[in-house]
C-alpha cells in the first residue's frame, strides 16, 4: 500500500482538515504556501540539515539494550535516543524546522503551547538562538508539575504564560495560543508542537519529525542487517511516533504499535487515550478521534506524564488505525513507573514519563516474542525533568 | 422564505439596520434563556443569536468563555438549546434565531439528527466558529435543504477571492469580526471597518453584520450607518455577569436598558 497521505487540503480519511475560525485562514494559506516551498528548497534543507547535525546533534544513536533484553528474555531491544538531543527530546527536530520557517516569513514573534515544557523549551530555545521573541502558553496545573522546565524556558529569554481556563492543562494552553494567534496574526508565527492542528501542521510536524524514523531505519539495517520486527512509542498529540512510524509504513513486515497513557486505567476514566477510548470529533483545527462526553464537551483527561495529558491525538493517528496499518494500546500510569525505574536500574539510562509508556509495553511484549527478534522503541525524552514526579512519589521532595 | 431574509428584506424597505443580540445559552440559570429572549425582542432585537456552550472556546474572549463555563456547570448540551428555541417560538414566530458556537457537538449529536431536531424547533441559521467554508460542505448542503441559514465569518484579513468563495456558500447573512482577535477584545477599528465592508460589499449581495468589539450605543450606530446590521455580545454578557447577585427580573432588566440604548442609536 502507498502512503501518500494527506490529500491536498491535509485530510487523513475523514480526518484532519482545517477547522478554524476565519482570521486564521489567511496565515494558515500562507503557512502551506511556505511549507510546500521550502520542503523542496535544496537551501532551506541545507540549513535545516546543518542545523539538526551541528546544534540538535544528530543523527541521534540507536541503542542495543542488551542487558534489558536478556532480563526480559525475548525479543532484542533497540532504542532510539532522541533523549540525547539538544534540550532533551524529539520536540527540537520539529522547533528548528518551524523557527527557520519563521524567519523565512519574516514573523518577529513566535508563540507556543506546551504540557510537559519539552516543546516550550524547544521553542524558547531556538527563538533564542535565533533572536525571536517568544511567549509560551502553559496550563497552570503544567506549571507546577513541571516547574524546572518552566525556569528553563525564562532563562531562555521566552515569557511563560499560566492558563487558568478550563483543565489548566495542554488543551487549555492550545486554546490560549490559538487566541494569541488570531488577535497577532500579522507578525506571530505558532510553533504547534504536535501532529495536530489545523492542515498543514500534522504534515509539516511529520515531515520534521520523520528524521527520527529515517535514520532509524538506516541504523537497524547497519547494526541487525534487517529492519525491525516491532516499532513501539508513546503517543500524547503522536510527533515522536509519526516521526518514528512514518518512514516504515510502506515496509508491511514492520509491526507498528502506538502506546497511549491509560492513566489510573481505563476503566475509572482518568486516562488520556483518545484512540484506545475515545471517538471521531472536531477540536483545535482538526478532525480526530476525542476525549469527549456525550454531548461533545471535552473531558479532563489525566496521565502521570504532562506530555501526553491531552484529550486529542493527531489525525494520521486516527487514520492508521481505522485502516489497521497500526495497533494503538494503552499503558498505566503504574505501568510505565515501572518501564521508568527498569531502564533506570538496567540501562543507565532515565527515561521521560512519557516515553516509559513506550517502554512498559515493550516489557509485556517482548517476552512473548523469540529472542532472534526486535523490538525498536522511540526513547523520546530523558527523565530530568520528571526528577521531582518520580520523588514525590516516593515521598521525597527537594 | 427564511425568516432571515424576511427580516432583512423588511428592514432593507424600512431603512433600519438589524440589532443582534448574542446571549449563551444556559447562562446564568437553566429558567432564564427563553423569558430573556422574548425580552430581547421587547427590548428592540431583529435577530437572537444564541450561543451554543462548549468546553474549549477557541474563539473567544474571558468574558465568553466564563459564560460558556456557567451554562455547562447547569449542563446545557445542545439538545437543551434546540429545545429552548422550541419553546421560544411557542409564542413568537417572527423573530429569526441563529444558533452559534463549535463544531464538535453537532459532529457528536450527528448532521442528520441535528439538522431535523433544529429544522422542527424553529431554528433559522447556525453559525459554527470553527467551521470555514472548507469543511462545510456536507452541513452547510443539509441546512440549506431544510432551509435553515448556514451563517459564516469574514475576518478583517479576508481577501475579496475569500469574500466572494464565502458569500457563495453562505447564506442568510455575512458576520464580519470586525477585527483581528477573540470576541469581545477592546480595539475596534470604526474606519477600518468602514473601508473593509465597502470591499465586502463589492463582492456580495448577502447582508453583512458586523460583531466582535461593539460595546456601546455609539459603536453601534457608527456601524449601522455602513453595516446591514450590529451583533452585540460580550457586552450584554458582562451586563449579566456584573448582576448575578440580582434576581433574574432585574439582570433582565440590566440588558433591556444596554439593548434599548442600542436600538435607539442604530435608529437615530
Amino acid at each position: 500500500m502507498k502512503f501518500d497521505f494527506p490529500d491536498q487540503r491535509g485530510h487523513f480519511g475523514p480526518y484532519g482538515g482545517i477547522f478554524v475560525a476565519e482570521t486564521l485562514i489567511p496565515p494558515i494559506q500562507e503557512l502551506t504556501e511556505a511549507y510546500h516551498r521550502y520542503m523542496t528548497d535544496p537551501g532551506f534543507m541545507a540549513e535545516l540539515d546543518a542545523d539538526l547535525q551541528h546544534y540538535v546533534g544528530r543523527p541521534s544513536p540507536v541503542y542495543h539494550a542488551e542487558r534489558w533484553s536478556r532480563e526480559l528474555g525475548g525479543a532484542q531491544i533497540f532504542l532510539k535516543r532522541e533523549d540525547l538531543n539538544h534540550t532533551g527530546a524529539h520536540k527540537i527536530n520539529n522547533t528548528i524546522g518551524q523557527a527557520l520557517l519563521a524567519k523565512r516569513l519574516g514573523k518577529p514573534r513566535v508563540i507556543a503551547e506546551t504540557g510537559a515544557g519539552q516543546h516550550g523549551v524547544a521553542t524558547a530555545t531556538v527563538a533564542a538562538r535565533m533572536g525571536l521573541e517568544c511567549v509560551v502558553y502553559m496550563g497552570a496545573k503544567d506549571i507546577q508539575r513541571q516547574a524546572l522546565n518552566v525556569y528553563r524556558m525564562k532563562l531562555l529569554g521566552a515569557t511563560v504564560v499560566a492558563v487558568e481556563a478550563g483543565s489548566m492543562t495542554l488543551k487549555d494552553a492550545l486554546n490560549e495560543a490559538l487566541r494569541d494567534w488570531v488577535t497577532n496574526v500579522d507578525n506571530t508565527f505558532y510553533i504547534i508542537g504536535t501532529v495536530a492542528g489545523p492542515h498543514p501542521y500534522p504534515v509539516m510536524v511529520r515531515d520534521f519529525q520523520a528524521v527520527i524514523g529515517r535514520e532509524a531505519r538506516q541504523q537497524m539495517l547497519d547494526m541487525t542487517g534487517q529492519l525491525p520486527d516491532v516499532l513501539v512509542a508513546c503517543i500524547g498529540g503522536g510527533s515522536n511516533a509519526i516521526g518514528l512510524f512514518h518512514p516504515f509504513l510502506e515496509d508491511s513486515s514492520v509491526k507498528i504499535l502506538g502506546v497511549e497513557a491509560a492513566g489510573e486505567g481505563i476503566e475509572t476514566g482518568r486516562h488520556s487515550a483518545a484512540l484506545c477510548a475515545g471517538k471521531p470529533g472536531v477540536l483545535h483545527g482538526n478532525r480526530t478521534y476525542l476525549l469527549s462526553d456525550d454531548d461533545g464537551e471535552i473531558i479532563e483527561t489525566h496521565s502521570i506524564s504532562a506530555g501526553l495529558d491531552y484529550p486529542g491525538v493527531g489525525p494520521e493517528h486516527a487514520w492508521l488505525k481505522d485502516i489497521g496499518r497500526a495497533e494503538y494500546v494503552t499503558v498505566t500510569d503504574e505501568e510505565a513507573l515501572g518501564g521508568f525505574h527498569a531502564l533506570t536500574r538496567l540501562e543507565g539510562i532515565i527515561p521521560a514519563l512519557e516515553s516509559s509508556h513506550a517502554l512498559a509495553y515493550a516489557m509485556k511484549l517482548a517476552p512473548k516474542m523469540s529472542r532472534d527478534q526486535t523490538i525498536l522503541i522511540n526513547l523520546s525524552g530523558r527523565g530530568d525533568k520528571d526528577m521531582h514526579t518520580v520523588a514525590n512519589l516516593e515521598g521525597i521532595s527537594f | 422564505m427564511n425568516r432571515i431574509d424576511q427580516t432583512f428584506t423588511q428592514l432593507g424597505e424600512s431603512g433600519r439596520k438589524a440589532l443582534i443580540p448574542f446571549i449563551t445559552a444556559g447562562d446564568p440559570t437553566l429558567a432564564f434563556t427563553v423569558e430573556t429572549m422574548h425580552v430581547l425582542v421587547e427590548a428592540g432585537a431583529d435577530v437572537i443569536e444564541l450561543g451554543v456552550p462548549f468546553s474549549d472556546p477557541m474563539a473567544d474572549g474571558p468574558v465568553i468563555q466564563r459564560a460558556s463555563e456557567r451554562a455547562l456547570a447547569n449542563k446545557v448540551n445542545l439538545r437543551q438549546v434546540i429545545d429552548f428555541v422550541r419553546q421560544f417560538r411557542n409564542t413568537n414566530q417572527q423573530t429569526p434565531v441563529v444558533l452559534m458556537g463549535y463544531l464538535n457537538p453537532i459532529e457528536c449529536m450527528g448532521y442528520e439528527q441535528f439538522v431535523s431536531a433544529a429544522k422542527d424547533a424553529g431554528v433559522d441559521g447556525v453559525l459554527t466558529v470553527d467551521m470555514p467554508p472548507e469543511e462545510a460542505e456536507d452541513l452547510s448542503k443539509r441546512l440549506q435543504d431544510a432551509d435553515i441559514a448556514c451563517i459564516f465569518l469574514l475576518a478583517p484579513n479576508s481577501n475579496s477571492e475569500r469574500v466572494r468563495k464565502v458569500s457563495e456558500i453562505g447564506r442568510g447573512y455575512l458576520y464580519y469580526v470586525s477585527l483581528k482577535g477573540v470576541t469581545g477584545a477592546s480595539h475596534l477599528d470604526l474606519e477600518e471597518v468602514e473601508r473593509k465592508i465597502g470591499q465586502i460589499r463589492e463582492n456580495t449581495s448577502l447582508p453583512i453584520v458586523v460583531g466582535f468589539g461593539v460595546k456601546d450605543p455609539e459603536t453601534a450606530a457608527s456601524i449601522g450607518r455602513v453595516a446591514d446590521g450590529v451583533v452585540v455580545g460580550s457586552a450584554l454578557i458582562s451586563r449579566i455577569e456584573s448582576s448575578l447577585e440580582l434576581t433574574e427580573p432585574e439582570i433582565r432588566q440590566q440588558i433591556t436598558v444596554l439593548l434599548a440604548s442600542m436600538r435607539e442609536a442604530l435608529d437615530n
